[in-house]
């Protein structure tokens, strides 16, 4: 295979100067981590650990295989989004490995508003049991939540995507072979009694746990009856009397342990339908991306610096390597695994969506899993290339894209600008799993676009009643919208929002990617078929 | 089989009765012993083994084997009519019988000489005296071999008993003959305190045995256990080769035994051999043997008794003559003289044996049972000799003695030969079971056994000195999390604890995958393993009450080149689910895993230990000490309770294999905490099964007499408490 890269200069001002901005975000994003774990605070986790039970980090750590890595999901999930703070949504979800499975594990935080269910919660655990349900993952649920946060029910309960949504899923994965386990640790009342009522396997901990459809205060209230949370819905009453738990738990450590043995059961066979090498390392140390991409997106980098320091041996096969070369098409290995790249290194042109959409098939029809690198500001526009059908050839790019049922992996990189993002696998077009490094910007144009776009819009306006903006109002009108785009085009915004799967270190991309393409491997390969590609 | 063993004599043969084909009716290491000699004398060699030794060094060692019987040893190495027969079948023409088992049954013997086989060892008449000790004493006093002072006639009228008092001499027992517990029973220290102790003793007697009959006996204190080891051929010879000490003993059994007798005057040591020569012409002896003496501080001696067989301990006499003790031992049963006459034997040296056990030390040195997981022994040279039957992986079963293996070493003079023992226990490495390796290490460290101030309660005079000093923990801990890490980073797909199923890699086909790192891989953070690990504090491993376990959990972060592990040291309520959580410290470690052997840098220190890991546990050797510690892991699903009505009733089992030798409760009795319930026998130690908790039997298992098998349930209480609680619901 043909190696890509070069030996950069590090001492050089400039990529030093790139490397040290990069640093700065990564240290933030690695301090706003350790804020996220906080949960619920000192003291909440301090009343809950005194209640005997393990936080839910704890019990995750404790659930996987010894050393397991766990690929968390949507850490910034409700990041700065509600008045009150709501670390990770209340709820910690990630792939992990149990019993040598990988397994979707979502464990309800109680320290964070007793692990009630914002939207973002609703959203952040129905995006996590969509990704089990697309890599068939056994999902395992940690259940420790109060339910639904009444207060926003409208936001929470009636809608298709909402708390519903979660039982649905359950069912319908249930019903795919996909083991649904739920350890009850804490609270599951009311909607929350049916995640261990539909699991597949349901464990309960002694004088922890507690399963009811209304609580003592809703029973008293509706028929006068008093009874303590155990005497309704606590472990004995579950497992001796009701029936609706399955395995009794003398504690969280030792659910745990049941849950571990209840995977061990399942009888799950993992078979890579593709072929699989040794992992090799890149030639290229993965921390010089910092120096090569930076943090100002109008810099220009080039992107196969940034294959070569994320895939095996740091080697890329090319295709139509001088035809559209705007877009980089290829293939490469990570952590042994066959993967198409395309990446952009520069605006799309028609050339570079049409060798896209080859590309594509070609990974499709091979069953090779797609990784794409976003930094894209759009396709060209102006006369010369709507004359040559680029919104045609566009076209065509993005119906391989939505099309394509191999794995797909996006990260963004860059600028996730317009229909580049369409044609680049973003959100609306289902990546198995999509991720945006802290440089990052995402927005249907940048800011200083829009508000021009914007400012123009208003000046013709102005202009049919013949008015004119003087250079200082039309820096007035522009400024808050430079500003509202530069807000909301952020990483931190798009992850609270899960707009994506998570920040990442741009270090840990290759790491995150393996982790990914081997989780997405749990799942056969289907078939791609195509629609009608506009010629 | 590796002791080194120069052969400066020759034998004359007498062909008439040679013999080519050897029975060894023994097991262990003494076995493996007896096979090396015969062999070199082109003698081929049957081993017997019982179903727990199928695959025991000794079977593989010998030219042919045959199969006993199951385990216990009535059924197998003392099932002498089984081991004749196969004696027969395997046409061997003579028996050795090494020690233990039926090296000392006259009957054995007897057997033997009717089947027309030689046994290796003295006349039945030989045995029979010896194996009587009033016989025997009587004998060696008509012998001239010096008893001890006492007095057992029939007269008790107190002219006689002070006559005889004064005669027995001073300090002195004065003892009712049907005493016993203690009672009845006085020291006399002066003549002329005897009237008085003599009234006192008599009124005490009749009141608790209803018979004043007293002996009398001279008290010995300090006294040393000295002893001859003596060769006597079929032509009336009859010499001793130097002497042995072994006044080192646990539960009167020695541990450490050397030669010659340190501070022994030369007069003594040419009147304990005559007399040990003296002895065993009294009795028309053939062969080895051992006459065993007391030696007291005034520097007398008084006859013991004689063993009729090669000691456990003849190595060290082996190492100080350059005699092959065995070989003398088949020559002379082949009717040869001995080789040297007593003018000839050449002493050179010093030699001490210690003996490797099986065994809890901290716990009465209960004996220990279990597989050796890792077995790593000093270099044999001139001056280090092991005699084991055991190799790394064998079980050390209940069965039999728990010995592992004996460590002699020798050198020119004793403070040299202790150094040489220092040197070879820090080599010592054993895993996997409990042994006394750092018993024996602080042992060869205690001044007055530097000093050769030895006598038999040597061990209780020096509890103090032989207290376990504690361990640095940190390092400890340090060492066994980077081994794990170490070995995990090299094997993750072999990590035994991270594999339920001994197939489950074939439950995933995903050979390379990036799931299989152990790392501890985490998003956007620093990857951090926490291993956590158990230091058993001082579990009594009979005590049925929870243990106090110290609990650990290291915290690796992985840096560029190697670890900040951070200790967090919890003291684990388990009643009371809390954590304390009592300190925290941080160090940078790295280090390189090659096998069991680490090199590891603890904040800049370089260190070299030997780390075993198992499934469950993991022993550092560091230091010369070695410690155990316990693998918390999320696979041990036994240690968990599976019945949920597990606090409502108490299981007691049996903390070995063994035999229950009574029942001390019965059902419904009702039964304080700490109450003896059963007492159970195991390799001769006797131990009772306590009630953890007060409460109510309710179901014995099992009657006095049945065997039964480590962690048996052999009682179910319920506790009082619970009962309470029932009633008052």
């Amino acid at each position: 295979m043909a190696k890509i890269g070069t030996a950069l200069n590090i001492k050089h001002p400039t990529f030093v100067a790139k490397q040290q901005a990069m640093q700065a975000l990564v240290q933030q994003l690695e301090s706003n981590i350790e804020q996220v774990k906080q949960g619920g605070g000192e003291i909440a986790q301090q009343r809950h650990l005194a209640r005997g039970k393990m936080l839910a980090r704890e019990r995750i750590d404790a659930l996987l295989d010894p050393g397991s890595p766990l690929l968390e999901l949507g850490q910034f999930a409700a990041w700065q989004y509600y008045d009150d703070a709501v670390p990770a949504a209340g709820v910690v979800a990630g792939i992990g490995r149990v019993n040598g499975i990988e397994c979707m594990i979502i464990a309800n935080d109680a320290t964070v508003k007793g692990g009630t269910y914002y939207p973002l919660t609703v959203k952040k655990h129905l995006r996590a049991q969509e990704i089990a349900e697309r890599c068939c993952l056994p999902c395992i649920y940690l259940v420790d939540s109060g339910g639904a946060f009444l207060p926003r029910q409208d936001e929470v309960f009636p809608d298709r995507d909402h708390f519903g949504r979660i039982f649905f899923n359950q069912a319908n994965m249930s019903a795919k072979g996909i083991p649904q386990i739920a350890s009850v640790m804490g609270l599951c009342t009311a909607g929350g009694a049916y995640v261990p009522a539909m699991a597949d396997e349901s464990i309960i901990v002694k004088q922890q746990g507690t399963i009811f459809l209304a609580g003592p205060p809703l029973v008293k209230a509706a028929t006068g009856e008093e009874v303590s949370a155990e005497e309704l819905g606590g472990a004995d009453v579950h497992c001796k009397i009701s029936g609706v738990a399955d395995h009794y738990a003398q504690d969280d450590a030792h659910a745990l342990q049941l849950v571990r043995q209840a995977i061990a059961n399942i009888n799950h066979l993992k078979r890579p339908d593709l072929t699989v090498y040794p992992s090799a390392p890149p030639l290229f140390d993965s921390l010089e991306l910092y120096g090569i991409v930076g943090t100002d997106l109008k810099k220009q980098f080039d992107v196969k610096e940034v294959i070569a320091r994320i895939v095996d041996n740091s080697e890329l096969d090319e295709f139509k390597q001088y035809y559209g070369a705007t877009l980089v098409c290829g293939f490469a290995r990570i952590h042994g695994y066959p993967v198409g790249i395309i990446a952009n290194n520069g605006v799309l042109f028609s050339e570079s969506a049409q060798k896209g959409a080859h590309f594509i098939q070609l990974c499709c029809k091979r069953k090779i899993p797609l990784v794409f690198l976003q930094n894209i500001t759009g396709f060209m526009v102006g006369k010369k290339y709507e004359a040559e059908g680029i919104a045609k050839h566009g076209a065509k790019m993005v119906a391989a894209v939505s099309c394509a049922q191999v794995p797909k992996f996006t990260v963004i990189i860059g600028g996730s600008y317009g229909a580049g993002n369409y044609g680049m696998c973003g959100r609306a077009y289902d990546p198995t799993l999509l991720w945006i490094w802290p440089n990052a910007r995402i927005s249907v144009m940048g800011g200083e676009q829009a508000a021009s776009v914007l400012s123009q819009v208003k000046k013709d306006g102005l202009a049919r009643n013949n008015k004119t903006m003087t250079a200082e109002e039309e820096a007035e009108f522009k400024a808050p919208i430079v500003k509202q785009y530069e807000t909301q085009g952020d990483p931190y915004y798009a992850s609270a929002r899960l707009w994506d799967d998570g920040i990442i270190d741009p270090l840990q991309t290759r790491q995150v990617l393996g982790l990914a393409i081997s989780a997405a491997l749990n799942a056969p390969i289907a078939d791609t078929q195509f629609g009608i590609f506009r010629m | 089989m590796s002791h080194q063993v120069s052969l400066p004599v020759h034998f004359n043969k007498h062909s008439n009765k040679q013999f080519n084909k050897l029975l060894i009716a023994n097991r262990g290491e003494i076995a493996c012993r007896i096979i090396t000699t015969a062999q070199r004398l082109g003698i081929k060699c049957v081993a017997i083994y019982s179903a727990a030794d199928s695959n025991a060094l000794h079977v593989k060692m010998a030219d042919e084997a045959f199969y006993l019987g199951p385990a216990p040893a009535t059924e197998s190495y003392l099932n002498s009519q089984r081991i004749l027969t196969i004696a027969q079948q395997a046409n061997v023409q003579a028996i050795h019988p090494g020690y233990g088992f039926l090296s000392e049954n006259a009957a054995f013997a007897q057997a033997c000489a009717q089947q027309g086989l030689i046994f290796i060892g003295p006349s039945v008449e030989a045995i029979t005296t010896m194996g009587s000790k009033s016989a025997a004493k009587a004998i060696m006093a008509t012998a001239d071999v010096p008893l001890i002072p006492g007095y057992h006639g029939k007269a008790q009228d107190e002219k006689t008993l002070k006559q005889h008092s004064l005669k027995v001499g001073y300090p002195q027992l004065l003892k009712a003959v049907y005493g016993g517990g203690g009672k009845g029973m006085r020291i006399v220290h002066h003549p002329e305190e005897f009237s008085q102790a003599l009234a006192a003793t008599k009124r005490e007697a009749m009141a608790s045995f209803g018979n004043d009959d007293m002996l009398i006996e001279r008290y010995l204190t300090k006294t040393r256990h000295v002893e001859i080891q003596i060769f006597s051929d079929n032509h009336g010879n009859c010499i001793y080769l130097s002497q042995r000490d072994c006044s080192i003993q646990r539960r009167h059994q020695k541990i450490l035994e050397e030669a010659p007798a340190p501070a022994l005057p030369l007069v003594t040591q040419i009147a304990m051999g005559e007399a040990a020569v003296a002895a065993a012409q009294a009795i028309d002896y053939q062969g080895a043997g051992t006459v065993e003496f007391l030696y007291d501080e005034q520097g007398l001696f008084y006859f013991m008794e004689m063993n009729t067989r090669l000691q456990v301990e003849h190595p060290v006499t082996e190492m100080i003559t350059g005699l092959d003790l065995v070989e003398w031992q088949l020559h002379i049963a082949n009717d040869a003289p001995l080789p040297l006459t007593q003018t000839q034997v050449k002493i050179s040296g010093h030699a001490i044996e210690v003996r490797i056990y099986a065994e809890d030390t901290e716990h009465d040195f209960m004996p220990a049972s279990g597989k050796i997981t890792y077995l790593s022994q000093p270099n044999i040279s001139e001056h280090v000799r092991i005699d084991t039957g055991v190799i790394e992986g064998d079980e050390i079963s209940p069965y039999y003695d728990p010995m592992i293996a004996k460590l002699i070493v020798w050198d020119h003079t004793r403070d040299l030969a202790i150094t040489r023992l220092q040197a070879a226990l820090s080599d010592y490495k054993i895993a996997g079971i409990k042994t006394n390796i750092g018993f024996l290490t602080q042992l060869s460290q205690v001044p007055a056994l530097q000093r050769a101030a030895l006598n038999t309660d040597f061990l209780l005079t020096h509890a103090a000195d032989l207290v376990p000093t504690p361990v640095n923990i940190n390092y400890v801990l340090l060492l066994a999390g980077l081994a794990l890490q170490l070995q995990q980073q090299s094997t993750p797909q072999l990590d035994v604890i991270n594999t339920p199923h001994p197939a489950m890699h074939n439950t995933n086909q995903d050979m390379n995958s990036p799931w299989a790192q152990t790392t501890g891989w985490r998003l956007n953070q620093p990857a951090i393993n926490t291993v956590k690990l158990t230091i058993s504090n001082n579990s009594h491993h009979l005590d049925i009450k929870e243990d106090q376990e110290q609990q650990y959990s290291l915290s690796f972060t992985t840096l560029a080149q190697g670890y900040q592990v951070q200790i967090n040291d919890h003291f684990h309520h388990n009643n009371q689910k809390q954590k304390h959580k009592k300190q925290q410290q941080d160090h940078q470690i790295h280090g390189e895993l090659d096998g069991p052997q680490l090199t590891a840098f603890i904040d800049g220190h370089r260190i070299k230990a030997t780390v075993d890991i198992s499934q469950s546990q993991i022993t550092v050797f560091y230091a010369a000490r070695s410690t155990v510690l316990f693998r918390q892991t999320t696979m041990q699903k036994n240690v968990l309770p599976t019945s949920i009505d597990t606090e409502l009733e108490t299981k007691i089992t049996a903390p070995m294999n063994g035999v229950i030798v009574s029942v001390l409760c019965q059902v419904d009795q009702v039964v304080d905490a700490g109450e003896p319930l059963v007492v159970m026998e195991a390799m001769k130690m006797e131990c009772n099964i306590n009630a953890p908790v007060a409460g109510t039997i309710t179901t014995v298992f099992y009657q006095e007499g049945d065997m039964v098998e480590d962690g048996a349930e052999l009682i179910q209480l319920t506790p009082s408490l619970i009962l309470d609680n029932k009633e008052q619901a």
